[in-house]
């Protein structure tokens, strides 16, 4: 194979396991992140959080806690430098929680009031608490519910279209003779890094420099750069090592801050959100209520696909979370509507995380396309299979690869799935009902324009420069190794340096868009220098370097459906006496396109899988009505797996070619999530008997719902 | 976190004694529950008084075959000692269902007895709470309380206890030893806990000042045949949304003793005693047992959002006492 | 009066004595953090949720977010940076590395300290909740899987890498049974 950009394969290095290049750094504790980084005379801030859900700021006593031992500043909206948040950034507008102290507003329960700086942490915690803070309180409505009154239908975005249609709908489920119509809920969720948010901010030289915990260096230093108007070259964003951002590290409140305090006291300063502040202050997902209408012939054949998902926002800020766009990829019918409604609430604006969209839409979807079999009598696997599109079902675009079929069969065999007695509540071991299910993912594929620089050095080594970010996917693995493959050199040769917004613009990492895109970045250049090298010569003490951008690229490739597809098989222990229910093995099989290293993206499908055992059985923030905020905002409140709820969990994949594309990775980071709560969902139908359609699905949901076994001797 | 002093003591004595001279001190075990409710701003003590030192860390049996748990001997050095395993193995297993490795080499037997509650809204200090604010309110009963209690509650809290431990304890009628100014004290774990009432924020019988030295368990030779079986929202490192301690001597069929305690149902660690009662001398069936259950859980008044904790309850003790009924027949 | 609220206190970490200012408030976390530049121990929570601050105390597991450093005066402290013998990495930590027991990285030095401490609990009998029998008649448990997903849920690993987790403890184990049994003969 050889393509115009050099990702041919020569070394091997392409798709060989390796452990990771910063690996000796994460298992030693040398690895430095955002809040490790020593800087003199450092100064820590401490955000104070309106503890009201809606009304405005009428007093922050500032005097008496300016007072208190080590105290600096009290930073607040009478004081505060004004910022801009009129631009466009890459994810979009801004979300106004960015534009800190800037008016008395207060939007929601958890909004930033203030910044207190100390010399020590221990000192402006203190200060923080001490900090009085006086409302006008204002009632707040924070009840989302299905049908709200206030649902709206948001514009179409680039993120996807509201509404789409296709054929009659109601006329087509008339003519169906099998209709489920059911409605499904997933609660509100939050990313939960293991690493908070925190950034160390500091003047040199006359530039802003930020050391951040973040996806993307490129889009934070140009929002800093726009939000305290200086020029782009003024700014400088690091992030060497990130502890996990799952959509939540974006530019948000802290960077802002650290930048601003760092300017008004002449020193750096630090700012790390605690755990509790994190649950307002970097987004979450929304919460949602969709109602799933399937219409099907007597064969199981789609007539109808009617997806209607609402989901809520903030009073300042829109986020839709698109949870009915995955039936536009999934199936074909006669008649499609897909949409997506939103309501503003008091309540912080959510944001991307983990599969947005997809996550909470592939649950209704997934678990309404089983109680399809059920009612038609066909195997869930024969069912999807028998509605598989030869094109977009909506858009009518060819797919770039479509490889889902594969994953089935593939899934099938290794999970023992043609053994399976369909029949519910028939399988019993002690205390325990037993069940399997599955379901199918997908996840959009796409790239972000980048730039890239390649060096090959005097001394035969090759250093790759890109501002890329590993938030733990493994990036600057898979960067060494998709260079060295390129060139054709063992891996031990290339370094790789990154995380830097002084190496040019980059993709930030996030829609399983990262590596694809930096990727086809390092390619290009590559294969640039190589032309370079083959006219002979020696290389000067400087290198010899070549440079890319990907702008014109991706602007160039054909339109068509990208995607990357999973199938998802789940195996539950359900005791319906007590209501816990275990997850006992789960599979996953993937057509993700070409995996650069299987070590890491094993482990980042498996991590998704993981996050959709949480998303099953264990995550859900609860909000107070009275108060309009959060109960329990901590990792004791909020739940996700530990490591005994998770059993043996594989995952793996089928090929996936697509010799139209030039790069042919897909991404690998969110489709693991997508299907993987429908597919336990599904196994706790199939061992009791009884439909769970509310995430999480917790005890006392299942002790109070029971089991639905049919009577021997009418089974099916 | 507010400032304050710091003293290691190596004595009761003079444990009691710092303690008594500065109403605004507290006693520092293992700090897990004490620190982490300094950092939410729930707990402001201006001394501390770290007693980890002091000699009270060993496991002993006395001559009348009762044991000995000193009140800064660790979680962790409890739920592994020999003696309490062989004895008590309701009371290790429960000791290991909580919390996790690291919180057990930390926590000690006497702060156990006295974390507070997790309930969100006592820990939220922006917000109402009786048990922290006395007369500001109780949230959770109209609010969230899928959690809260169904036995023993009132209309001004509705918290549960958290403790795994405690539970263990109740059902072998353990008694508590502390030391005052004036001298050495013991309540037994039945009277150590107050009821809610209208002052869930007064919630041991413990004296002012009293620093706990320890527990003592009876001889309890059913204890050898007990268990602990927890129910939580994940696998592990989770509070209780409900647990059991059992132990059981069945005789021909005929149970001769019967000891049931339970846990996340109540301000404190619930004995059953009703349930005992009904059990004794009768038959060790599965019936039997679901009609103990239920003379317990006659008292039961569950909120909108925890009513399942009777049914929970009910089940809990129906297979617990279950498994070791079929244990002891084998 | 008043009482003080800070004092110099001894901390010996690492095998190396360390005698530092501390204000009363200040956890063992943050002095390692923040006042002797030993930040491979991370904090995830701040409330003992999370166990990413975990290091060995005398020997023991602890969470040093809930671990004053004053309280700690006088004990011997072990970081992650403590753990491996100079350039050689410590085999809970090769295994780590070997199997991918990470993604992020942030709760690995907690995961590996946790993990050391794992291993002395079970060679030494403990018992833990995923043990069915816990009475000293019927043995220690064998570190199946199952227990060590337990004994490892004091630490939240966000990323999921559990799996690769266990697959490490189990491989650290196997090594330390090897290295035991060499020893012996």
């Amino acid at each position: 194979m050889t393509t115009t950009t050099g990702t041919t394969t020569t070394t091997g290095a392409f798709g060989t396991a390796r452990t990771r290049v910063e690996g000796r750094e994460k298992v030693t504790g040398a690895a430095r992140y955002s809040g490790d980084i020593p800087l003199p005379d450092l100064a820590h801030g401490w955000m104070v959080l309106s503890t009201v859900a809606r009304g405005r700021v009428s007093a922050v006593e500032s005097e008496p806690v300016l007072a208190m031992p080590g105290v600096l500043a009290v930073i607040h909206h009478e004081n505060a430098p004004r910022v801009n948040l009129d631009y466009m950034g890459m994810i979009g507008k801004p979300d106004p929680i960015i534009g800190v102290f800037q008016h008395d507003r207060v939007p929601f329960m958890g909004w930033p009031v203030a910044l207190v700086l100390a010399e020590r942490p221990e000192q402006a915690r203190e200060a923080a608490e001490a900090l009085v803070v006086r409302y006008d309180q204002e009632p707040h409505d924070i009840g989302f519910t299905y049908g709200h009154p206030d649902m709206y239908t948001p514009p179409d975005s680039p993120f996807g279209a509201a509404v789409a249609t296709k054929g009659d709908v109601e006329a087509e489920l008339a003519a169906s003779t099998f209709v489920v119509d059911s409605e499904y809920t997933t609660p509100e969720e939050h990313h939960n890094p293991m690493e908070p948010h925190a950034a160390t901010a500091h003047w040199d030289g006359g530039r802003l420099e930020v050391f951040d915990s973040n996806q993307g260096s490129t889009m934070v230093a140009a929002e800093l750069a726009q939000i305290f108007s200086l020029d782009a070259e003024s700014v400088r964003v690091r992030s060497e090592h990130v502890g996990g951002g799952f959509g939540s590290k974006t530019t948000r409140p802290h960077q802002v801050a650290a930048a601003m305090a760092a300017t008004l006291l002449h020193r750096p300063v630090r700012v790390v959100m605690t755990r509790r502040q994190m649950f307002s202050t970097i987004g979450y997902r929304s919460p949602t209520a969709q109602r799933v209408r399937l219409g099907a012939d007597e064969s199981g054949r789609l007539r109808v696909l009617d997806h209607r998902s609402e989901c809520v926002t903030s009073t300042v800020h829109e986020f839709v979370e698109r949870s009915a766009t995955v039936g536009r990829v999934m199936y074909d019918a006669d008649a499609h509507y897909t949409s997506d409604r939103v309501v503003r609430l008091d309540v912080p604006s959510p944001t991307f995380m983990r599969a947005p969209g997809e996550a909470p839409g592939s649950f209704a979807l997934e678990c309404a396309m089983d109680e399809l079999a059920e009612k038609t009598g066909v195997d869930p696997i024969e069912l999807r299979v028998r509605n598989e599109p030869d094109r977009g079902p909506v858009s009518g675009l060819p797919f770039s690869s479509r490889n889902l079929v594969a994953c089935y069969e593939e899934g099938a065999r290794r999970f023992g799935w043609a053994d399976r007695d369909p029949r519910p509540g028939v399988r019993r071991e002690g205390r325990w009902l037993l069940g399997t299910g599955m379901a199918a993912a997908s996840f959009h594929s796409g790239a972000g324009p980048s730039t890239a620089a390649v060096t090959a050095e005097a001394d035969g080594t090759f250093t790759v420069r890109i501002n890329a970010a590993d938030i733990g996917t493994g990036a600057r693995t898979a960067i060494n190794l998709i260079a060295a493959d390129a060139l054709a050199v063992d891996p031990e040769r290339v370094r790789v340096v990154m995380a830097d917004s002084d190496l040019g613009p980059a993709m930030l990492a996030g829609g399983s868009m990262g590596t694809r895109s930096w990727a086809w970045a390092v390619a290009i250049a590559v294969s640039e220098l190589r032309e370079r090298l083959a006219l002979g010569g020696d290389i000067p003490p400087e290198g010899i370097t070549a440079r890319s951008d990907t702008t014109e690229a991706i602007g160039a490739l054909a339109s068509k459906e990208r995607h990357s597809f999973g199938a998802q098989f789940a195996e539950v222990a359900v005791d319906v006496t007590s209501g816990e229910v275990r997850v006992r093995r789960m599979l996953g099989i993937f057509a993700a396109g070409r995996i650069v290293n299987p070590l890491t993206a094993r482990n980042q499908f498996v991590g998704g899988m993981i996050w959709g055992i949480s998303m099953a059985l264990h995550e859900e923030a609860v909000r107070d009505r009275a108060s309009g905020g959060l109960v329990s905002p901590d990792l004791a409140g909020y739940h996700f797996a530990a490591n005994a709820d998770v059993p043996v969990v594989e995952a793996d994949w089928v090929d996936d070619p697509d010799p139209d594309d030039p790069v042919g990775i897909k991404g690998v980071g969110e489709v693991g999530i997508v299907g993987a709560a429908a597919a336990i969902s599904n196994a706790v139908w199939h061992a009791t008997g009884v439909r769970h359609r509310n995430l999480p699905i917790r005890p006392d949901r299942v002790l109070s719902a029971g089991t639905n076994v049919p009577e021997p001797g009418h089974a099916g | 976190m507010k400032e304050f002093g710091y003293q290691r003591v190596l004595e009761v004595s003079e444990a009691v004694s710092v303690l008594g001279a500065d109403p605004d001190a507290r006693f520092l075990g293992g700090g897990t529950n004490l620190v982490d409710l300094m950092k939410t701003g729930v707990e402001r003590p201006g001394r501390l008084v770290d007693v980890t030192e002091l000699p009270l860390d060993h496991v002993e049996v006395t001559p009348d075959g009762a044991l000995r748990i000193g009140a800064t001997v660790t979680n962790s050095d409890l739920a592994a000692h020999p003696e309490v395993r062989r004895r008590y193995p309701a009371l290790a297993q429960a000791v290991l269902a909580g919390a996790s490795g690291q919180l057990r080499n930390m926590a000690t037997v006497g702060g156990n007895l006295l974390q507070r509650t997790r309930c969100g809204y006592f820990t939220d200090v922006a917000g109402p709470c009786n048990k922290r604010l006395p007369g500001s309110g109780c949230p959770a009963i109209e609010g969230e309380h899928h959690n809260h209690a169904i036995l023993g509650a009132s209309e001004h809290c509705v918290a549960t206890h958290p403790s795994d431990m405690g539970v263990a304890l109740a059902a072998f009628d353990a008694v508590v030893r502390y030391e005052t100014a004036d001298g050495p004290g013991e309540l037994p774990l039945a009277d150590f806990y107050l009821p809610v009432g209208d002052t869930p924020h007064l919630e041991t019988a413990l004296p002012s000042g009293a620093l706990i030295t320890g527990i003592t368990l009876p001889p309890a030779p059913v204890a050898a045949h007990s268990r602990y079986r927890k129910v939580r929202e994940r696998a592990s490192y989770a509070f209780a949304i409900g647990s059991i301690a059992a132990a059981l001597d069945v005789r021909d069929g005929v149970v001769h003793e019967v000891r049931l305690a339970l846990g996340a149902v109540a301000s404190r660690p619930w004995r059953a005693l009703a349930a005992e009662r009904a059990l004794t001398g009768g038959p060790a069936t599965a019936e039997a047992f679901a009609a103990a259950a239920d003379a317990e859980l006659a008292a039961a008044e569950a909120l909108p959002h925890n009513g399942y904790k009777v049914p929970l309850t009910r089940n809990l003790v129906v297979a617990l006492l279950t498994e070791l009924t079929e244990e002891a027949a084998r | 009066m008043a009482p003080s609220t800070s004092s110099v206190i001894t901390l010996t970490i690492n095998g190396e004595k360390h005698t530092l200012p501390v204000d009363h408030r200040t956890t063992l976390l943050d002095a390692l953090r923040e006042q002797l530049d030993l930040t491979g121990t991370k904090k995830g929570c701040d409330q003992g949720q999370c166990g990413a601050c975990t290091v060995l105390i005398d020997g023991r597991r602890a969470v040093s977010c809930l671990q004053l450093a004053v309280a700690a005066e006088g004990r011997e402290v072990t970081t992650i940076e403590g753990v491996a013998e100079g350039d050689e990495l410590h085999p809970v930590q090769q295994a780590f590395l070997d199997l991918d027991g990470y993604q992020c990285g942030y709760c690995t030095p907690g995961q590996i300290c946790s993990a050391l401490a794992v291993l002395e609990e079970h060679a030494a009998g403990w018992p833990s909740a995923a043990t069915a029998d816990v009475r000293p008649e019927a043995g220690p448990p064998p570190l199946s899987p199952d227990e060590i997903r337990e004994r490892m849920s004091g630490n939240l690993c966000r990323c999921g890498a559990y799996v690769s987790i266990v697959q490490a403890v189990a491989r650290a184990a196997e090594a330390r049974t090897a290295g035991t049994e060499e020893a012996l003969a």
